[in-house]
């Protein structure tokens, strides 16, 4: 089966390919305790985005995404815990900095759109107000106030931005449809000319004409700052226009990363070849639910390739209880290799030491 | 780019270009008409069952007490035969009952609530009067007070960053709220007043203190209040806390905390701003719906002070079988509350604005 | 739709067990994970250890004391006014009631008031919720009204009202049922609301559709689901009913005969036991009464959590 990928921005995108990364994950692991176990949502996940890079992330509802970039945003929660591995952005390592410090990256360096955008906002502050607070919590100690003029100025020109009237900052989120709140989070998420974007699904639940409209905006705000944007989310069609590197992620580890026209064209991870396989035309956009089999529980999960029980290629036990490792195999291609998810396996098996 | 346009025109705009029936739909379906309605209907039905329930128990406590009193030669004998009289027209038992209703209301509506027995020939009206304003003056501080320094205590005990040893407040606070107030009165006054004797024991002022605008007697005003004042707050910080807890903790899960949060905000601006001014909404409903309960707790606390306000009247009242001063007063008493929760009802969209005066 | 249950229908299995077995089960099915989950629920827990722990003095209480010694002038001529004692474990009252006897007789009957208003409220509140919910319109603004009204007004100016009418004041039993008549406007709310709720999902749906009467629907639908509604309306009723009640005795309109812990309490305003410095006099009543409502709350806050999952989960 032959896939089409059109994407419009692509063919304009510039060579990322030797910039620096914005954004690099390590090894990075977040759990959460809970009275039944563990649920190791996210499970020593690596990856790095150079900056002005679009990096999309993928995969079944459950796979630990929204845990992911949550937790990049150090977000997480109790019962939910950084277990390990490191973030570093631009150089620093977001895992380590004090509270206060973070505090400060946060909206400043590394901004967040969220995936609930429509209750993302305080129900009962003017929009105006709460563009203006993220602003005035970042200005340094020592530097003059802006007056209330200069503040409106700022939060109009980011409405206007964003593709909303300014006077929409005189209303209360309520008076907003869905895809005016997700514009006036995204215009809040830019409110500080942030390096780094991470969204979260910005488009779930809207309808289709609002999500095209919202992604074009994205990419269109993601020029202008040159930012490295981290989206999240289960539409592959979405994603395909969108975004320039595509990561795979399954039962809380990345089983692939590719440039999108390579994961489109030439999958060799069994689990993106079936997700790909599952959307019928590029028009006809829909979740990713047409695998057969059912993610496992991230509770307790067996050592080994986790795609094993659902992988169409034939394996042994032995094959699906091999610890995989994510590889290389040509520039910008990195697989988790497995005997039983990986039908090439043989081809690159020289890099692997199983 | 295609801005998504603006769904809701302002108010003004609306109504501008309405027509005539239009404005006829907006006005009866405006949310303070029908609070208003709902305030008048609050009044009537608690003054018609108010009007039924003597006349359900079939007998005549007023009578009867009237009765025995005659028959005792007690205190109210003077002017006995105006009374009986003026109690027999007043209440027209001999009317039809719909005719007895008809001048009920006619009396509510003027607020004429009639003459005492035991003090005959003082009207309800002044009795009241005389005592309200030591009611008023007291609970208006303390349910003040209590809701403010309750909300506060509860905001921080549901607050994720305070210091955890606030947490031991929790207990105490939560048994505070599950005592009745005028039971913590009584042990106020055996600790503080009695065993210490920092505090007067009963009363509003020492009985032999003539009322006027001097220091001496302001202080010795305040020094009667404090303990009364104490009873109610220590109880009602309990109440507003557990239930602001609750809330605050519920919010944490919200997304617009999360937000918040991804925002880089400072704690303070959090705490104030969002978790704090959502979950106080709540709060100020509840402020509303228990207004009642916190007068009744009002009401035992005078009683138990022997503090001469609305529910000291009462009391006296109830022991005199003195029925129209109690009529009275509960009459007055729901009449205020009914109009607190209109007042609430009508500030509330200041502070929501989900709740728009215009429609629902 | 109401329309009867057809005849069984020839593919449907002969019913292997009887009706009542099956709606038995259906219960428990719904009981046991109650159980289950109550041992997670330190707030359920503590509540009903403290109130059974009340209970437990009194029933121990009555089978080694003699309770008949509540009654005034029971105490030795001489011996009103007397501190605790072996003799008297809580002491003496200015009329020569045995306090002990008091509290052992006084505890059961104050939360038998407190029973008896529950009961009827929630019987009666459900009902209504049930009718409101099942003929809406005008019916259900009645009612919804009537409870909103309900809800403004305090209930014991009306329970004041009630009392000064009755002729010798109120009983313990009338008491319950005073406190009732007033009490069922929150029962009738949230059920109501859940029921409103329930009748627009699929399941409910589908059994109307498939031509269940509206009685099976309730009981074997709506009913189950709406057990910790009913139980968490119980709980506050009760300790709404003991509040009023109280309320009502200390105001002088009590059972004068009967030794509840709201009688002891008016009976030390009354006699200004403060003043005499008999502590032990309405030190009992107070911690019976603080037992009493910190249990009630502890069990309707374990109630809470268990009925509203959302919670559950932060929690
Ligand atoms: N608070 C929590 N406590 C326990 N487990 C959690 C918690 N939050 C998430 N999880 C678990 O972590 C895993 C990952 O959840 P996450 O929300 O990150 O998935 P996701 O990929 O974002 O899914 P979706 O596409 O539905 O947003 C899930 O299996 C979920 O059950
Ligand atoms: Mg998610």
């Amino acid at each position: 089966m032959t896939l089409e990928v059109t994407n419009e921005a692509s063919s304009t995108r510039p060579d990322l390919s030797n910039r620096d990364f914005a954004l690099d994950i390590q090894d990075f692991k977040v759990y959460y305790d809970t009275p039944r176990g563990i649920v190791k949502a996210v499970d020593g996940v690596s990856l790095a985005i150079r900056q002005g890079e679009r990096f999309a992330l993928v995969g079944e509802s459950g796979s630990g995404k929204s845990t992911l970039a949550m937790a990049v945003m150090r977000l997480t929660r109790p019962p939910g815990r950084i277990a390990g591995g490191n973030v570093l952005l631009h150089g620093t390592d977001l895992v380590s900095i004090s509270e206060e410090e973070m505090r400060q990256t946060r909206l400043a360096d590394i901004a967040l759109v969220p995936q609930g955008a429509m209750n993302s906002l305080n129900p009962v502050m003017k929009i105006s107000n709460q563009v203006i607070d993220g602003i005035i919590d970042h200005i340094p100690e020592d530097a003059p106030k802006p007056d209330a003029d200069e503040l409106e100025n700022r939060v109009n020109e980011l409405l206007v931005r964003v593709g909303l009237a300014p006077m929409v900052g005189q209303l209360y989120p309520h008076e907003l449809s869905g895809g005016m709140k997700q514009r006036v989070a995204m215009a809040i998420a830019i409110s500080l000319s942030p390096r780094v974007i991470i969204a979260d699904e910005p488009t779930s639940a809207l309808d289709v004409i609002v999500q095209r409209q919202i992604m074009q905006t994205l990419g269109q705000l993601q020029e202008g700052l040159d930012a490295a944007v981290l989206l999240v989310g289960h539409d592959m069609g979405l994603v395909a226009q969108f975004a320039d590197t595509v990561g795979v992620m399954y039962a809380g580890k990345l089983v692939e990363i590719a440039p999108v026209e390579t994961i489109f064209s030439n999958p060799l991870h069994a689990y993106p070849q079936l997700l790909i396989e599952s959307i019928p035309t590029m028009d006809e956009r829909k979740p990713l639910t047409g695998i057969p089999g059912l993610q496992p529980s991230l509770l307790n999960l067996p050592e080994g390739d986790v795609f094993a029980p659902r992988s169409p290629i034939p394996h042994t036990p032995e094959d699906a209880a091999t610890v995989p490792k994510l590889v290389e195999v040509e520039p910008g291609h990195w697989v988790q290799l497995s005997r039983s998810s990986v039908a090439d396996f043989n081809t690159y098996a020289h890099l692997v030491d199983y | 780019m295609t801005p998504d346009g603006v769904r809701s025109e302002s108010v003004v705009s609306r109504l501008k270009h309405a027509t005539f029936t239009e404005l006829l739909f907006v006005v009866f379906h405006s949310f303070l008409l029908r609070r208003f309605l709902f305030f008048l209907l609050v009044i009537w039905i608690a003054a018609t069952v108010i009007f039924i329930i003597p006349r359900l128990s079939g007998q005549d406590p007023v009578k009867e007490k009237l009765l025995l009193e005659a028959q005792r030669g007690g205190a109210i004998q003077t002017g006995f035969e105006q009374m009986a009289e003026a109690y027999q027209k007043r209440l027209g038992l001999d009317q039809p009952i719909l005719t007895q209703y008809k001048n009920y209301m006619f009396d509510l509506v003027r607020f004429d609530l009639g003459t005492s027995i035991a003090f005959y020939p003082r009207s309800v009206n002044s009795m009241i009067a005389d005592s309200i304003l030591w009611t008023i003056g007291l609970l208006g501080t303390v349910i003040v007070l209590g809701f403010l320094i309750g909300t506060l205590a509860g905001a921080l005990l549901g607050w994720p960053r305070s210091p955890g040893y606030l947490q031991f407040l929790f207990m105490p606070l939560l048994t505070l709220s599950a005592v009745p107030q005028y039971l913590l009165g009584l042990i106020l006054i055996y600790v503080l007043a009695f065993k210490f004797s920092w505090f007067p024991l009963f009363g509003a002022y020492n009985p032999g203190t003539l009322p006027s605008w001097d220091f001496a007697y302001i202080w010795d005003v305040i020094q009667h209040a404090i303990l009364p004042a104490l009873a109610f707050i220590l109880g009602a910080i309990g109440f507003w806390a557990v239930g602001m807890r609750g809330m605050m903790i519920n919010n944490q899960g919200e997304d617009f905390m999360i937000q918040a949060e991804a925002k880089g905000l400072k704690g303070a601006r959090i705490f104030m701003r969002y978790a704090v001014r959502n979950a106080m909404l709540p709060q100020v409903t509840g402020l509303a719906l228990s207004y009642g309960t916190l007068l009744s707790g009002a009401i035992l606390i005078e009683r138990i002070f022997m503090y001469p306000g609305i529910g000291d009247t009462l009391f006296q009242a109830i022991r005199l079988s003195d029925f129209f001063v109690i009529r009275g007063v509960v009459m007055t008493v729901i009449l205020s509350v009914a109009t607190a929760t209109f007042l609430v009802d009508v500030l509330y969209p200041l502070l929501d604005p989900r709740i728009n005066y215009g429609r629902r | 739709m109401d329309t009867p249950q057809a005849s069984q229908s020839p593919t449907s299995p002969p019913p292997s067990r009887s009706k009542t077995d099956e709606l038995k089960q259906l219960y428990w099915d719904r009981i046991n994970p109650i159980i289950r989950y109550a041992r997670r629920n330190p707030p359920l827990i503590f509540g009903v250890l403290l109130l059974g722990g009340l209970m437990l003095f009194v029933g121990i209480g009555y089978l080694v004391y003699d309770t008949e010694q509540y009654r005034v002038l029971s105490a030795d001529p001489g011996d009103t006014r007397h501190p605790p004692s072996l003799q008297y474990p809580f002491g003496t009252d200015t009329a020569g009631r045995d306090l002990f006897a008091v509290a052992i007789r006084g505890t059961p009957l104050t939360l038998r008031i407190g029973l008896i208003a529950g009961f009827f409220a929630v019987s009666f509140g459900t009902v209504l919720a049930f009718i409101a919910a099942y003929y809406r319109g005008l019916v259900d603004g009645t009612v919804r009204v009537m409870a909103d009204v309900g809800m403004t007004v305090p209930p014991l100016l009306i329970l004041i009202l009630i009392a000064i009418n009755i002729e010798g004041g109120l009983s313990v039993d009338q008491m319950g049922l005073a406190v009732a008549t007033v009490a069922w406007v929150w029962p009738a709310r949230t059920i109501r609301a859940q029921v409103l709720i329930m009748r627009e999902q699929s399941y409910v749906e589908i059994s109307r559709l498939s031509g269940s009467s509206g009685m099976a629907i309730i009981f074997k639908e709506m009913m189950p689901n709406l057990i910790p509604y009913i139980t968490a309306s119980f709980v506050t009723s009760v300790a709404a009913g003991i509040l009023a009640s109280i309320g009502l005795e200390a105001l002088g309109l009590g059972p004068f005969d009967s030794p509840t812990l709201g009688m002891t309490i008016f009976w030390n305003i009354q006699q200004s036991s403060i003043i005499l410095g008999m502590w032990w006099w309405w030190l009992p009543p107070i911690v019976a009464i603080v037992i009493v409502f910190v249990g009630l709350f502890l069990i309707s806050s374990g109630l809470d959590e268990w009925s509203n999952p959302r919670l559950r989960q932060r929690v």
